[in-house]
């Protein structure tokens, strides 16, 4: 998602002169378009995350639309007193997009891996959430939102070509996209993991279990209302996201089944454990919390067999 | 206009702050009093705001914001702040905390949580040079603030970025909530800091109002590097017995006690004494 992020924001900073990008040194092979294109709009504040949230704050007061880039970790929980006392508290239109959700970043280990930041994000009030499934979907809730009043958090997958089957780069703030239809229950997932999620929803497809599966790249302002609808045909509702299952998506389809008094049951697929020191790359990592295809599929089965039983 | 309207403008804050630490019953004393010479020389005709709504003022952050009763005081003074609401400072649905919100008339930005402020200010000073005004930014850091790692990269990037219309004021008092700052992390030498940093350094008397209008209206806020006042303070200065004591960073003052900061601080002496070059 970094190069259709990196090509919408040189065609909104074309349209408005107030779009300016900051980055905490990262952006390699992503944004010499954008440097290229407006050298006078484009700051690399070094390894420093925090003074890049003030700064924006600053720039954002004088009337500009900053965007902050980094890796999920360092621009999420690195600047994040510096995010609620800035522009959350002074609602302020500070962007901050975070590269890499999950465990994008596999390799280089925990330090690196993003299962967090939405929690605490969803947190701040009058923080606009937002975790694209795909490249498409990205563009489109960028367009859609870049000049909304107040701060939004940009939650985007490295992967620039994965696209999730049926969501045609489909957004819309404070909805949930519907990808695929099916009567024996329903996957809800967030970010990049979707294609994981629509990938398991083929395989019980192919083992005769039917699965509706919505996309919520919108968590703040959440998608409500779409959600009660889905959660009041299913008694069973598996969520994905490569997260920690406090706090994400699932703590969130859980808080509406809970207000709204719904009775389905609610499994939470996501990161429920901390690293014991050894890693590996982003499909074992997935694999090993629980998040790839087949164990989604193996998830999904096991808990209608549950119900059923 | 307050009762002190008629003494020197440090002085006014001082009373401001004794009478309304006192209604209120909290402390912060003495950091508001180390910075009141400073906030007077700002508020005083160094800042230009006319009006605390003009896009094109001057901006001032309280980086330090549990001053933020030293500042409320000048804003009152200059008619920003009614008496009315300076009452209600501390009570319940008041606008004036003890760090100051954005929301009152003449606060820039809310500050609170110590090194936030100069990033902002640095912030706000690029925004100014990239819209061409030529509005300057003005933060006070307390000294213990530059204990946090991320003022240190506000200096770093000002420098970088030769944000001359940006000025720091560092109140010089020694002192932090739980001991002296040469105790608890030696901060010396505060000047060659900066100034290894990249900073145009200046060593100022911050209790002397008029040397301290008299340095900034000297600075290039055109061209060349940021600007920072290293200005030697005293915690409590102008209470003799608050002078120097950590304890009045948290203390309420006894009826006595009152009594005896208000008989110093209206002293005529004490206020010539404090304009003395």
């Amino acid at each position: 998602m970094r190069r259709s992020f990196v090509n919408t924001l040189i065609e909104l900073a074309e349209c408005d002169p107030r779009v300016v990008l900051l980055t905490g040194d990262l952006g390699f092979m992503v944004f010499e378009p954008f440097i290229e294109r407006f050298p006078d709009r484009f700051f690399n504040l070094g390894v420093a995350e925090q003074n890049m949230v003030g700064v924006a704050t600053g720039l954002a007061d004088a009337g500009f639309v900053p965007f902050t880039y980094s890796i999920v970790t360092f621009a999420s929980l690195r600047a994040y007193e510096f995010i609620r006392n800035g522009p959350v508290f002074h609602r302020l239109p500070v962007r901050i997009v975070g590269v890499g959700g999950g465990f994008e970043y596999g390799t280089a280990g925990p330090s690196h891996h993003g299962t967090e930041d939405v929690a605490v994000m969803r947190a701040l009030p009058g923080m606009t959430v937002i975790a694209p499934a795909d490249q498409a979907q990205a563009a489109t809730a960028l367009r859609a939102c870049w000049d909304m009043p107040g701060p939004i958090y940009l939650r985007l997958g490295k992967d620039d070509h994965t696209i999730v089957p049926g969501l045609d780069g489909r957004f819309r703030l404070g909805r949930a996209e519907v990808v695929r239809h099916g009567d024996d229950l329903a996957i809800i997932a967030m970010g990049a993991i979707a294609a994981e999620a629509s990938a398991a929803a083929a395989t019980l497809s192919a083992r005769g279990i039917e699965a509706t599966l919505v996309i919520a790249a919108s968590i703040s302002p959440a998608p409500v209302d779409d959600l009660v609808e889905v959660l009041s045909r299913f008694p069973t509702v598996v969520t994905v996201e490569a997260h920690s299952v406090v706090g994400g998506l699932g703590s969130l389809v859980s808080e509406v089944v809970a207000e709204r008094g719904l009775g389905c049951r609610v499994v939470r697929c996501g990161v429920r454990t901390a690293g014991d020191g050894t890693g590996g790359g982003e499909a074992y990592l997935n694999h090993r919390h629980g998040l790839s295809s087949d164990a989604l599929a193996t998830t999904a089965r096991d808990a209608l067999a549950g119900l059923r039983a | 206009m307050p009762a002190a309207d008629a003494a020197p403008f440090g002085c006014a804050i001082r009373r401001l702050v004794l009478e309304q630490s006192k209604r209120a019953n909290v402390g912060h004393i003495g950091s508001c009093l180390s910075v009141a010479d400073i906030i007077a020389a700002l508020y005083s005709g160094t800042l230009a705001i006319g009006d605390p709504d003009d896009p094109d003022r001057d901006r001032f952050i309280l980086s330090k914001g549990h001053a933020a009763l030293a500042l409320y005081a000048a804003l009152h003074v200059r008619g920003w702040v009614s008496a009315a609401e300076l009452d209600t400072f501390c009570g319940d649905a008041s606008r004036l905390g003890v760090h100051p919100e954005h929301v009152v008339p003449g606060v820039d930005f809310s500050t609170g949580s110590l090194g936030q402020g100069l990033s902002v200010a640095a912030g706000a000073a690029l925004g100014a040079r990239l819209l061409g005004s030529e509005r300057r930014v003005f933060a006070l850091l307390s000294d213990a603030e530059c204990n946090e790692g991320a003022t240190w990269e506000a200096i770093m990037f000002a420098a970088h970025h030769r944000l001359a219309n940006l000025i720091a004021i560092v109140d010089l008092n020694g002192q932090q909530a739980l001991g002296y700052t040469k105790d608890v992390l030696d901060l010396s030498p505060m000047a060659e800091r900066w100034q290894a940093f990249g900073w145009d350094v200046h060593t100022v008397d911050g209790h002397d109002e008029r040397q301290l209008t008299a340095v900034i209206s000297d600075l290039d806020t055109t061209s060349g590097r940021p600007h920072v006042l290293v200005a030697r303070t005293v915690f409590g200065r102008g209470v003799s017995f608050m002078e120097g004591q950590i304890r009045w960073h948290y203390l309420p003052m006894s009826d006595e006690q009152y009594r005896q900061a208000l008989r110093e601080v209206d002293d005529a002496s004490c206020a010539a004494a404090l304009l003395t070059p």
